[in-house]
């Protein structure tokens, strides 16, 4: 269970949470909309402690880890498996060694599982027998495919989407969400999605937090938000800025 | 112009103090963790082998040079001999260890500050530690005792260049005669000399890796910020080198006269 408590975050003189509170319960699917700037890769980064708070608590299966130090969160940190916004795969590596990574370092498995196991999940997002490529080589898409196949190779209990589909064309975005909602049901995991594409929003969870002003604004399942006629909810939903039409250039 | 001086003390002590956390975490990572040799032999390779070309040719031009001056000078007061004397002290103990270190700095420091600023800004530092790696173990950890440990190298190769380089010059250039001119290098080169040389280099090989570490993995987000990450780590390793040189040269007098 991940539970968020009274969080604060300042940089510099702008307060970009100004005391978030939610809890999401083991296995469920949750995605975090908001505004762009509004703080919501900031707060994903504070679930898997990259980012430490100014005050607040995060509760992961009942550890703090607000101020737990760097050492301490190595054990924590491996019940996560993050998509990166950019995938940020590690350029020095071919597709194979990105996606083995874990499973090299820790060294429980021969060589010839690691590679298996490689080939597994690359079938899994639909990119076997790309193995050696480098990520320069890759597009955007499958660069993000691969940092999927990563984020699941070692089987986290809670997988963190930082905007899985921005940058992409619309059926680039049909198959990342496909593969989160694939990734989700065969691992059993707990899915944490941040993004402000709607669409995948509604599509990849099962529970809507819309983070605005620093603060979670609504906690609703996606039919009662997509029904919602509040004005910030429904503007949000809906695309519609409070800019005025006959403002000057 | 006093809000600036402040703004400049403000972020050295920063910086300082940084530096200090890195160098504990370094510890820590070394007493804590198990060091990955692959890791630390491919930087040896990028530091060391891929160095010796820059270092060796600094090392033979600065002998030469320090050769040329010193025997015109030497040669007014009819002391020829002692040239090669003078330009193996000076190499072994200060110029060796400071134009290596300056040249590290520039070569490897930049690489280093570069290479983990740009993974700092494309998140590849984030990801690491959400796949468990500590950066510090992974990045850091092999990068500083690479360094160290090729340091006293490089700066051996440099000196001994040097030297064979300046006696070249000596003799078959300057026409000093050879046997007096070795027999009087090797009677005023003491053992300390080269100690106070090799001791600094590990000094400048450990503040060289750690200013350059600190510099790339906190280096500010866009290509500007690894820029700018860049050349700060050449420039404060450099500068570090050079005002450090002074005390340790100082130091060593005392410690080994």
């Amino acid at each position: 269970m991940i539970e968020v408590r009274n969080l604060k975050k300042r940089f510099g003189p702008s307060g970009v949470l100004q005391g978030v509170d939610f809890s999401i319960e083991k296995g469920e699917a949750v995605t975090i909309i908001g505004q762009s700037g509004g703080g919501k890769s900031v707060l994903l980064k504070h679930l898997v402690g990259l980012i430490r708070p100014d005050s607040g608590d995060v509760i992961i299966d009942g550890e703090n880890i607000a101020r737990m130090n760097e050492r301490a969160m190595v054990s924590v940190r491996r019940k996560f498996g993050m998509l990166f916004q950019g995938a940020a795969l590690f350029d020095s590596m071919t597709v194979e060694e990105n996606v083995g990574f874990v499973l090299n370092r820790e060294k429980t498995a021969s060589p010839k599982e690691i590679a298996c196991r490689v080939e597994e999940v690359l079938d899994l997002v639909g990119l076997n027998g790309i193995q050696k490529k480098k990520p320069a080589e890759l597009s955007g898409g499958m660069r993000k495919r691969v940092g999927l196949a990563r984020a699941v190779i070692y089987r986290p209990e809670i997988l963190l989407y930082d905007e899985p589909t921005t940058g992409l064309d619309p059926i680039a975005s049909d198959t990342i969400d496909h593969l989160i909602i694939r990734a989700v049901d065969k691992l059993k995991a707990t899915s944490i999605a941040v993004t402000h594409d709607m669409r995948s929003a509604r599509r990849i969870g099962k529970r809507i937090l819309l983070l605005h002003e620093g603060r979670i604004y609504a906690n609703m399942t996606p039919d009662d938000l997509f029904k919602s006629k509040d004005p910030v909810i429904y503007r949000f939903v809906n695309g519609i800025s409070e800019m005025k039409g006959d403002a000057e250039l | 112009m006093t809000s600036y001086a402040k703004i400049y003390v403000r972020e050295w002590l920063a910086g300082v103090g940084r530096g200090t956390m890195l160098c504990l975490d370094i510890f820590a990572s070394l007493f804590s963790s198990k060091v990955s040799w692959r890791d630390v032999l491919y930087q040896m390779y990028f530091i060391g082998v891929k160095s010796q070309s820059v270092v060796t040719i600094t090392g033979a031009f600065t002998g030469m040079v320090l050769c040329a001056q010193t025997a015109f000078q030497f040669h007014k007061i009819k002391m020829d001999t002692a040239t090669l004397a003078v330009v193996s002290v000076g190499m072994g103990s200060e110029l060796g260890p400071v134009l290596t270190g300056l040249m590290v700095a520039g070569r490897v420091g930049a690489a280093i500050a570069a290479e983990l600023g740009t993974m700092r800004v494309t998140e590849q530092v984030d990801a690491l530690r959400t796949l468990a790696a500590n950066p510090i173990d992974y990045l850091v950890v092999p990068r500083f005792l690479a360094t160290l440990l090729v340091m006293p190298l490089l700066t051996a190769e440099s000196v001994c260049v040097g030297i064979l380089a300046a006696y070249l010059v000596a003799v078959f250039l300057l026409g000093i005669n050879p046997t007096y001119v070795w027999f009087n290098m090797l009677h005023y080169t003491h053992v300390n000399d080269m100690l106070t040389g090799i001791i600094k280099t590990f000094i400048f090989g450990a503040m060289v890796s750690v200013i350059a570490c600190d510099k790339g993995l906190n280096c500010p987000q866009g290509a500007e910020g690894v820029g700018r990450a860049t050349t700060e780590a050449v420039v404060y390793s450099s500068i570090t080198i050079l005002i450090s040189n002074f005390f340790f040269t100082m130091l060593l007098q005392k410690m080994l006269p």
